[in-house]
């Protein structure tokens, strides 16, 4: 039997690869899988009490989810805040990657270390700097003041939608880089050239080779940063007062002080469900541009 | 390409300071002789720092996101270079989807990660703390160690590994005495950068660690209060230092005896 194993395992590739793999995926299914089974199951239940649940299946949290018009509110609020912030994210990140990737000579990796580093620092703290930059009584508000530019602090640079994207831009702004990069080196350089010598002005160069050939790090960017962010917590809770306040900040709510953990698990469903959808039709609209275009 | 392109460097240069600058006011503001955080500077202090130094429940938070840290980042990398390991060394069926699977958690909103293990926690009759943080973390570290290790161990000779076991070599002897020494860098830099991200994680820790602090839950208990927000400047100018000091060590490791330049954590989405 032993001895029976052993050559299967000395044979196949695939029992070898799987056997090493086992406690990733071990940790995937136990603490991830069946977790969020778990959750989606709760959302079916029923919160009766502070510690009682029933746990008879119903859709009533679903129902009571798009009957609240402020769950909505909050759900399309922040799909549209990740939007724009993914949008601002790649467009404001794509030139940066652009001019490593083909102007830089030397120390490519440093330049792209010193990008990333600041990714590194605490989430929480990167946050917390520009409520230090925004806040009534922040950077913003005081130089303005003390270069007699305003007479009065401006409250609308806080707990605005606007403070949360910028902040929210700064944070991310690390996923699109290294994507872009990555996208962007690899392309080979001899495609530019011939499309050069073949009478194309830059514009065109850009538009039909360069760009079409870094597609897969904007798809890239697009999903690392568009997904979590539907879901951030920190940054509207910090910065968005009332005015930014996104889904998360409610589903921390229903599993906190409002204690409905079948409504809260609802909404982190939909939430889920809604950003994995985009997605899928975002990815799969510019696979089509992109055989379209090459 | 030949040619030198100077708006295109000045807009790279401005962008830095974007990426930089806010992050330079922590510190700055950590030495300001005032509670407020603004402009003109009052004077230079270091009070805030002794302030710091003084507060016991951020020795019991530090000594908690350290104890979590080096768990979670010991175990995640031992995972992640098993797995690692599977797929640069085997064309297996299900690649694809494992990779994948074992991405998800590096892509998932992290509130429905922690809401989950909140869930499955609380109804195992477990007490919240650093426990399940320390498995959460495990799970959120894993998939940016694997990225790591992959770009490391990509390129590996694995002929020497089983050149190892036909000289009579056993499995451990060969991965002690051949694999360790090659992949070394790698798990360093592995461990340093999960150690950090564990160090800095704040969402599962918000849902999971109940009334056991770790440093980021510190932080945000202190950030309500105008007058304590000096000490957690200070608190944030130091972690900031460690946290560049950690994954400038880390960087520089991963790239130690690779001569060409080697792509970043090359996103395979």
């Amino acid at each position: 039997m032993f001895q029976a194993w052993r050559n299967l395992y000395s044979k196949s590739d695939n029992v070898k690869a799987y056997s090493l793999l086992s406690p990733a995926l071990f940790l995937i299914i136990l603490v991830m899988l069946i977790p969020m089974a778990l959750m989606l199951s709760f959302s079916s239940f029923t919160q009766v009490s502070m510690m009682e649940i029933d746990f008879t299946p119903t859709v009533q949290r679903y129902i009571d989810f798009f009957e609240k018009s402020l769950l909505v509110s909050l759900l399309i609020k922040s799909v549209k805040i990740s939007f724009i912030v993914t949008l601002i994210t790649l467009l404001t990140a794509y030139p940066v990657c652009y001019y490593i990737a083909f102007y830089v000579k030397k120390n490519k990796m440093l330049w792209l270390v010193l990008l990333t580093l600041p990714f590194w620092t605490s989430y929480l703290l990167r946050v917390f700097s520009w409520k230090i930059i925004l806040g009534t009584k922040g950077v913003f508000n005081s130089t303005l003041l003390g270069a007699g530019i305003i007479s009065e602090p401006l409250t609308f640079l806080m707990y605005s939608e606007e403070a949360v994207i910028i902040t929210l831009t700064h944070a991310w702004a690390a996923f699109a880089l290294l994507p872009l990069y990555v996208s962007l080196e690899k392309i080979d350089f001899s495609y530019i050239e011939a499309a050069r010598d073949l009478g194309l002005s830059k514009f065109e160069v850009f538009w039909k080779v360069t760009f079409p050939l870094s597609l897969p790090g904007v798809i890239g960017a697009i999903l690392i940063i568009f997904i979590p962010t539907v879901g951030d917590y920190v940054t509207p809770a910090l910065i968005g007062g009332t005015e930014g306040r996104m889904l998360s900040n409610m589903i921390q709510a229903y599993f906190g002080k409002i204690n409905n953990i079948p409504l809260g698990a609802a909404s982190a469903t939909i939430m889920l469900t809604t950003v994995i959808l985009i997605t899928a039709i975002v990815s799969y609209t510019t696979k089509r541009l992109t055989q379209r275009l090459s | 390409m030949n040619e030198k392109n100077n708006s295109l460097l000045v807009y790279t240069l401005i962008y830095f300071g974007f990426l930089y600058i806010p992050v330079l006011f922590l510190p700055i503001f950590s030495f300001n002789d005032a509670n407020y955080m603004s402009f003109p500077l009052a004077g230079f202090t270091t009070d805030h720092y002794e302030e710091m130094w003084s507060k016991r429940n951020l020795h019991k938070a530090l000594w908690a996101s350290v104890k979590v840290g080096v768990v979670a980042s010991v175990v995640s990398t031992a995972i992640a270079l098993l797995a690692a390991k599977a797929f640069v060394r085997y064309k297996f069926r299900g690649q694809n989807v494992s990779y994948g699977a074992i991405m998800m958690p590096f892509l998932i909103p992290e509130i429905i990660l922690a809401v989950s293990i909140l869930i499955i926690w609380i109804n195992l009759g477990f007490p919240l703390g650093l426990v399940p943080v320390t498995i959460g973390h495990i799970l959120f570290c894993t998939p940016f160690a694997m990225l790591i290790l992959i770009a490391r161990i990509e390129g590996f000779d694995f002929s020497l590994e089983e050149a190892s076991r036909d000289l009579g070599e056993n499995a451990w002897g060969t991965f002690y005495r051949v694999s360790l020494p090659l992949y070394l860098p790698g798990i360093i830099a592995a461990l340093l950068l999960s150690f950090i991200i564990s160090f800095d994680e704040f969402i599962l820790a918000f849902f999971l660690s109940g009334s056991d602090a770790t440093l980021p839950m510190y932080m945000w208990n202190q950030m309500r209060f105008v007058k304590k927000l000096p000490h957690v400047l200070a608190l944030g100018a130091v972690i900031i230092v460690f946290t560049t000091f950690i994954v400038l060590l880390a960087f520089w490791l991963r790239n130690v005896g690779q001569g060409k330049e080697k792509q970043d954590i090359a996103i395979k989405l």
